[in-house]
């Protein structure tokens, strides 16, 4: 996606302002931010949910706004609140799913439909693990449950990219561990590219790249060393019991460095041998701090 | 075709699971057949000449497959939000589809709430033969996609703000009186015969009453126009409301 802008009617600030950004195949996106930042307006954007105001958006090789019937063909999407009937049992919900996707033909009980249908459905509870807890009224199933049986909707049709808004929010932290594991099971098994949002930084570090968003921008793209990088730089912190020398070599190295107690150097791109190579002076401390996403993270929250 | 009759049998389905509507449905009609039709019989019965529980049933049988209906159908905008719908909309299935298999799945809902009212009326001796309890079924049909359409028209008029609840007291209750649900509209101050004209509720009410009332006594007291007028009626706003509703709920649904 191109350039990508959306301002809601009547609103007087765009949601999502000129973002831009490519997934690769097969890749674990994470798009990262705080709330409001506008990652469900933009997931909207890309599963033809919403029309984007500007900016281009290709998901598969098809225009998302003129051939929105082919891209929806091609994602699954799990939505940040539950769409799931309540009023219906969970293979229930599964089956109008399928027939929707026209996938098979509209039967009115499990029994009916096609056995390649049942042998699906089957499958891709087994794979979630909830074999059995598909057939019951999904009102008795529990928040971690409900998302998997979202999952297992969103997967019949074999959608290429699966969407996935704040999948883990409103979970306990076992039901978050154990849908990340299906995650990764169900990517590795049905080779779909998986891009998911959330606020929470643990998530975000486990993908292979991630987008961090606020207030409708982009802040950050890569991976999340490059993330990294990009947001916070790695410092030395160097110390010496000739403060005087060590001044001196420093300027001459031409990098940037504060005394805060100890000399604070900033590495700015460079290695940190390259630095140490070119001082003569005894160290009394040496120490390399890196920063942690979390510290970037909490930068962008804080309104840097 | 699949993708419609899924979408109308959920709607059929989600109904006959909800025990509280189910029994919210059932009960309210009766209630107000009962009370007002029993009342009104006994207060006014005699002196306007014509049976009032039968008047009641035929206005509240309209009202309420009307309403169901309609209602039925602007629930889509409240689902789209929360529910399985939202899901349907990234579906690759049309638009259209989504509006025809909603429309037929409320109109099978609002039959279902029709068919133990006419039970009922049986019981409360509300003149009926066999030929014109036959009759109604059909003609409910056609009240219901009424029904429907205007709802469609309704839907594409709600924003989040403003809710079907609201709508409610604009557009439902002023018609209850308008269509003349519970009490005869046959003489009218000229500006609220305008507004009762342009009511669909009106044709749909005043089409039961042509049959439940067809060769009896009192039908000319009671019946406004005769059924062909107001299958005309019907048939126009139908096709006007599916048009226009269903070319706005588009173009809102891409142009959001
Ligand atoms: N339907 C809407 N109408 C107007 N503004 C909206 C709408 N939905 C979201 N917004 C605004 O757009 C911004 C981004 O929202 P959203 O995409 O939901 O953020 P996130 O999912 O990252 O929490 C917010 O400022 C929000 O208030
Ligand atoms: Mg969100």
């Amino acid at each position: 996606m191109k350039d990508l802008v959306k301002r809601y009617r009547k609103a007087s600030i765009n949601a999502v302002d000129g973002v831009s950004f490519d997934v690769r195949a097969g890749e674990f996106f994470a798009l990262l931010g705080p709330n409001g930042a506008g990652k469900t307006t933009t997931i909207s954007i890309l599963t033809t949910t919403l029309t984007p105001t500007a900016g281009v958006v290709k998901i598969a090789g098809y225009d998302a706004r003129r051939e929105a019937a082919q891209v929806r063909r091609q994602v699954g999407i799990i939505f940040q609140t539950p769409s799931l009937d309540l009023n219906l049992s969970g293979e229930e919900n599964i089956r109008f799913h399928a027939i929707l996707y026209g996938l098979y033909p509209y039967r009115p009980a499990y029994r009916l439909m096609p056995g390649e249908y049942r042998r699906q459905v089957l499958e891709l509870a087994g794979v979630l693990g909830m074999a059995e807890e598909v057939f019951r009224p999904v009102k008795k199933l529990s928040g971690g449950m409900k998302r998997k049986l979202e999952i297992i909707r969103g997967l019949l049709h074999r959608p290429r990219i699966l969407f996935l808004d704040e999948p883990t929010a409103g979970l306990d932290a076992a039901s978050r561990r154990n849908l990340w594991e299906y995650l990764r099971r169900v990517r590795a098994e049905y080779d779909v590219t998986i891009l998911l949002t959330t606020h929470n930084l643990d998530e975000a570090e486990q993908a292979d790249r991630i987008c961090i968003l606020d207030h409708g921008k982009v802040v950050a793209l890569g991976t999340p060393a490059e993330v990294k990088s990009q947001l916070l730089e790695e410092h030395l912190i160097l110390d010496a019991a000739d403060r005087d020398q060590l001044r001196t070599e420093l300027r001459r190295l031409e990098v940037d460095f504060q005394e805060t107690g100890h000399f604070e150097v900033h590495l700015k791109g460079r290695s940190a041998q390259q630095v140490l190579r070119g001082l003569k002076t005894e160290l009394t401390v040496l120490r390399t701090h890196s920063p942690t996403l979390e510290d970037a993270y909490l930068r962008i929250l804080a309104g840097e | 075709m699949n993708a419609i009759a899924a979408v109308a049998s959920r709607d059929v389905l989600k109904f006959f699971r909800d025990p509280a509507r189910l029994a919210a449905t059932f009960i309210f009609p009766f209630a107000i057949m009962a009370l007002m039709g029993g009342t009104l019989q006994l207060n006014l019965g005699r002196s306007a000449g014509f049976n009032f529980i039968g008047f009641t049933f035929t206005g509240v049988l309209g009202m309420t497959i009307f309403q169901s209906s309609a209602n039925g159908i602007t629930s889509l905008m409240s689902d789209r939000q929360t529910d399985f719908a939202q899901s349907m909309f990234v579906s690759p299935i049309s638009r259209y589809s989504i509006v025809f298999g909603k429309i037929l799945g409320e109109t099978l809902v609002a039959l279902c709430t029709a068919l133990p009212m006419i039970a009922f009326a049986v019981v409360l001796r509300v003149p009926l033969t066999p030929e014109q309890i036959l009759l109604l079924g059909p003609v409910c049909l056609l009240c219901c996609f009424v029904g429907g359409a205007f709802g469609l028209v309704l839907l594409s008029m709600l924003t989040d703000e403003r809710s079907s609840n609201q709508l409610f007291g604009f557009i439902f209750l002023p018609q209850f009186f308008l269509a003349g649900v519970f009490s005869p509209v046959s003489i009218l101050p000229w500006y609220l015969e305008i507004f009762s004209l342009l009511s669909p509720l009106r044709y749909v009410v005043d089409l039961i009453r042509d049959v439940a009332y067809a060769g009896r006594a009192e039908y000319h007291k009671v019946v406004l126009f005769d059924a062909g007028l107001n299958l005309l009626a019907m048939a126009t706003m139908f096709v006007i409301f599916m048009v226009v509703g269903t070319a706005l709920f588009v173009r809102r649904e891409t142009n959001r």
